[in-house]
């Protein structure tokens, strides 16, 4: 065994630690930072199974924005919890959940571990495909060009959850704004870190987002780390959440799937296919539709962690 | 399906059109959030015509062609990019889905109109937006070619359909929308790690090369095993089934009509491709017949807890469940005794024949159910009596949506059923010969009980609370007058049905007796399960007919309370998750059998 | 054994834990966690099928890099929508749970039949 396995053991021991910490704890609370650990454990296998994109992701969006959500939601519904203990099923149905959950992961370790040698594989033809487009970063080739599709669809996934989380509001705070007004001592740290990391986040969210064309980054880890700005600003009570209803709003938050949808249309137009791009023009193409996508994927994430219009639109 | 292999590069004529079908309701939906206001409902209005359109348009493309149209998404060829395909089968589903959402959108506006006053309200906004979604995310669904894609799609459709469901805000359909959303999450999840699997043996997700390449290996066996009861959960197949009855009975009425008519149809359909598309070979015999036999589960228990049903709405939701069950019977019937394969023969045409019927009549009965709800101020079916004399095209068009369930000659349930028994006689399949018959009496059964109780004496319109508006109950009537009449639709256009079964003269004697046994069989079970009781006798005859059928009853009402506790277990949150691990296995297993007896 | 087994492996036993979690907590917070868990799990398996399928100069293949990221953001709208609703109930009704408390239909007949 060398080292480097040792490490690696250790790593997904730790992960796994923290699993099931997330999965026994008796509190919610602790729960969902044992979740949030786990997320940062996370990105870290993300690098060394090599995935820097992912492990960007999942440290920004999986560990970062899912664990903000869930850090919220745990505090809200601290009293709420103790009277569901009383549905706990009983220790039969307990371990019966246990053994057939064991099973299902026994069989998808023997799946994975019988998988084919060698390994079918993609990246052949990705890196011969590359040129289309003059993109350096092969995963931003993906989801721009090989399956640009599912990206835009994805964008859609991602105003439909705007809009089932809005659907949920009261109807007469319908136009109002989302959250709760925070309150923080204007000379207190909160303020402070708000007021200080807010342009260093800004500047390395649009690097990120920049960058991803040729190294790892991308629009999507740039843009999250734009709306953790905005949820910063907004929770340091600096800024409040824009009212629903306004006309801006609801324009930025389709701009980036209405830029995809253009590009779309016009190379089923003009060009080859539906969301072809001309060879001369792939490159700024792409980049226009990802400096679309930035604005509306991090305006899209911090309202999906605000939630639904709580108080009405009056300042 | 046809052999698509030297189609899978080429772009066929008029292939944009699946791109447009899909396109044209996202563009819709994203100028109706943009503009807000009363454009929302103009802009979907818009829309609906114009996606029924591409949609027959599609159709009349793959009029009597062999061939599916093939469109490459960024001209890039699977398997580095995604294919768009649409056959027969794809065709029929956008055609219904289109037909369904035009009726629903014109049944919703009476019910989703913004006050007088107030620029912009919630469930108008969202009602419009969200039923834009589900069209697009279904017309994904039927016509993408690779398997992520179909998982983006299933996401859109389930973040479409959560919202609708708790659309009133009140606590009872918030907590249905949660359960649904945490249990449909857990089904993708499940499709989604069959996928990781299926890619890491083969090195694609296109749906045509996996058929190519396509062995039975660990990976394979386990991947189709979690993804069909990942598809099933959401699908709401017995046991299930816990999150629909709450979900759909809670809904609005134009909600519960496109949740029970088309959301359901979309993850069917996943299966559907998986099953013949992509794995024909691989499930066998055993995980067919274990699949229908959760079908045939469903049938009777879906049917015999809505006989017991006191609300009409819960009714129709648990003949939803029932009528999924339906779905799940093609399976063993269409697999090829000679090759084991699943073929695409009668019984996988009876199959769709029987979800597009169900589509049109249960969209149909969810609208007339709401219709009456809205009229009376209450759903109890036991308070339903004079209804039929104050609002008769509310009730004629239940009438008319129930009956062309049951399957009349001439509608889409009768031809559906035709295929479906030939292929059982054909494969020597008499159980499910059976059940097809039987599912016919349960399904006449509560239909006859609610009509009866619409029919009854009562004077129902002292107590209208408020007018019904006639284009709501023509939109209804047109949607269960079109499932009606479905069996005269040339299918054998599309699908491939076998010769003289479409044929067949529908107003011959055999085919008018056929109705009878069902009306007759479904008049016991409603006096046997019927919750109001007999009537009280009078005469000497009625008192002998009660005093025999007393006993009868209250042996069978035994039975039924047992399933209706068995009902009631199955939809706890614990066992309705281990059911779904435990189904997983019992299917894997059933395919590995079949994989070693070759 | 490689890296990528060990992981896999890891992956698995995070889907069977996530599995676990989603079956038997009853607070629905505890089951968004789960999902969550399971999901993350998921992703890992699709990120060995990635490091195995390493070839032509990358260390890794993209195309499931990019499912997976497209995975996490459908999975993080998906939690935010389940918070909204599991919050609201609370708000309407007091409790959070997802038990329904009319139990199902009594079977008893009216008197007289």
């Amino acid at each position: 065994m060398t080292f480097a396995l040792a490490l690696h053991i250790a790593l997904a021991g730790m992960m796994l630690g923290l699993a099931a910490w997330t999965i026994a704890a008796r509190e919610t609370f602790a729960a969902v930072v044992g979740f949030v650990v786990y997320g940062l454990f996370l990105a870290l296998v993300w690098v060394r199974l090599d995935a820097l994109d992912v492990a960007l992701a999942e440290a920004a969006i999986g560990g970062g924005l899912n664990g903000l959500l869930l850090l919220g939601a745990a505090a809200r519904l601290r009293a709420a919890e103790a009277p569901a203990d009383a549905e706990r099923p009983g220790a039969s149905l307990r371990l019966l959940a246990a053994l057939l959950s064991a099973t299902v992961a026994a069989a998808l370790a023997a799946a994975v571990l019988l998988l084919p040698e060698p390994a079918p594989t993609l990246a052949p033809a990705a890196a011969a495909n590359a040129a289309a487009t003059g993109l350096a970063n092969p995963v931003t080739n993906v989801l721009m060009a090989f399956r640009a599709m599912d990206t835009m669809l994805e964008k859609v996934v991602l105003l439909l959850a705007v809009v089932g989380v809005w659907s949920i509001a009261p109807d007469h705070f319908w136009g109002g704004r989302p959250g709760v007004r925070h309150q923080a001592d204007p000379q207190g740290t909160l303020a402070f870190l708000a007021r200080v990391l807010t342009p260093f986040g800004i500047v390395v969210g649009i690097y990120l987002s920049w960058t991803g064309a040729s190294h790892p980054g991308g629009a999507f880890q740039g843009a999250t780390i734009l709306a953790a700005m905005w949820l910063l600003i907004m929770m340091a009570g600096l800024a409040d959440t824009p009212p629903m209803n306004a006309r801006r709003l609801r324009l930025m938050l389709i701009a980036g799937p209405a830029v995809f949808l253009l590009v779309g249309l016009g190379g089923l137009a003009f060009g080859a296919a539906f969301l072809a791009y001309p060879a001369a023009y792939a490159k700024p193409l792409i980049l226009a539709i990802e400096a679309a996508m930035v604005l509306t994927v991090a305006i899209t994430l911090g309202l999906l962690v605000a939630g639904p219009p709580e108080r009405s639109a009056a300042p | 399906m046809p052999d698509p292999a030297p189609a899978l590069d080429a772009v066929t004529a008029g292939a944009f059109l699946l791109v447009l079908a899909i396109v044209v309701p996202v563009a819709g939906l994203l100028a109706a959030f943009a503009a807000g206001g009363r454009w929302v409902e103009r802009i979907a209005l818009t829309t609906l015509p114009l996606g029924l359109a591409i949609a027959v348009a599609i159709a009349i493309a793959l009029w009597r062609t062999d061939a599916p149209i093939v469109y490459l998404l960024g001209a890039w060829a699977p398997p580095l990019g995604v294919a768009l395909r649409a056959d027969g089968l794809s065709a029929l589903m956008m055609a219904i889905t289109a037909v369904v959402i035009c009726g629903v959108g014109i049944f919703a506006c009476a019910d989703f109109r913004i006050p007088a006053g107030a620029t912009e309200a919630r469930a108008p906004f969202a009602f419009w937006i969200l039923l834009l979604a589900i069209w697009a995310a279904l017309n994904m669904v039927f016509v993408a070619g690779d398997l992520f894609t179909l998982y983006v799609a299933l996401e859109l459709l389930t973040f479409a359909a959560v919202p609708l469901v708790s659309l009133d805000g009140r606590a009872e359909t918030l907590q249905a929308a949660l359960r649904y959303l945490i249990f449909a999450l857990l089904g993708s999840a499940f499709y989604l790690v069959g996928s990781a699997l299926l890619y890491g043996a083969y090195g694609t997700l296109d749906i045509v090369l996996l058929s190519h390449q396509l062995r039975a290996q660990p990976a394979t066996l386990v991947a189709a095993a979690l993804m069909t009861v990942g598809l099933l959960a959401k699908t709401a197949l017995f046991p299930l089934h816990l999150w629909l009855p709450p979900a759909h009975a809670g809904a609005p009425a134009a909600c519960s009509a496109v949740l029970s008519a088309l959301v359901v149809k979309g993850s069917f359909f996943i299966v559907v491709r998986l099953w013949f598309g992509v794995m024909p070979g691989l499930p066998g015999s055993a995980a067919a017949q274990l699949l229908a036999a959760l079908g045939a589960a469903a049938i009777v228990l879906g049917s015999i807890v809505a006989l017991r049903q006191e609300r009409l709405k819960l009714l129709v939701a648990y003949s939803t469940l029932a009528q999924i069950g339906y779905l799940f019977l093609m399976f063993p019937l269409a697999l090829d005794p000679a090759t084991a394969r699943l073929a695409s023969g009668g019984a996988l045409a009876g199959g769709i024949l029987q979800a597009i019927s169900h589509a049109t009549a249960k969209a149909a009965m969810f609208m007339s159910a709401g219709l009456l709800y809205a009229a009376l101020g209450h759903d109890r079916i036991s308070g339903l009596a004079g209804v039929a004399r104050a609002l008769p095209l509310s009730v004629l068009a239940f009438a008319l949506g129930g009956m062309a369930l049951i399957g009349p000659p001439g509608s889409g349930a009768y031809l559906a059923k035709t295929l479906l028994l030939q292929a059982a006689d054909d494969g020597g399949q008499w159980w499910w010969t059976v059940v097809i018959q039987a599912g016919g009496m349960f399904t006449a059964g509560y239909w006859l009980l609610v009509l009866v109780h619409t029919l009854a004496r009562g004077d129902a319109s002292a107590a209208l609370r408020a007018r019904v508006s006639r284009l709501q109950e023509a939109a209804a009537l047109a949607l269960a007058l079109c499932s009606l009449l479905l069996g005269l639709f040339p299918w054998d256009a599309y699908l491939a049905i076998p010769a003289g079964a479409a044929a067949s003269n529908p107003l011959t004697l055999k085919a008018l007796s056929s109705l009878l046994w069902p009306i007759v069989g479904g008049a016991v079970l409603a006096t046997l399960l019927g919750r109001s009781g007999l009537p009280p006798a009078r005469l000497r005859v009625e008192n002998l007919l009660v005093a025999v059928i007393r006993p009868v009853r209250r042996g069978v009402l035994v039975l039924s309370g047992t399933i209706e506790r068995l009902d009631g277990a199955l939809r706890q949150w614990p066992v309705a998750a281990i059911s779904l691990l435990v189904i997983a296995m019992l299917l894997g297993a059933a395919m590995q059998a079949a994989q070693s007896l070759d | 054994m490689s890296i990528a087994s060990v992981f896999a492996l890891c992956a698995a036993a995070a889907v069977g834990l996530g599995l676990y979690g989603l079956l038997v907590s009853p607070q629905p917070l505890r089951k968004i966690l789960a999902f969550n868990l399971l999901g993350s799990g998921v992703f890992v398996l699709f990120g060995v099928v990635a490091r195995r399928g390493a070839a032509a100069g990358f260390a890794s293949d993209p195309i499931p890099q990019a499912l997976v990221i497209t995975g996490i953001v459908v999975a993080f709208s998906a939690t935010a929508l389940a918070v909204a609703l599991l919050l609201r109930l609370l708000q309407v009704s007091g409790s959070a749970t997802l038990a329904a408390h009319s139990s199902a239909r009594s079977s008893r007949d009216p008197a007289g039949t």
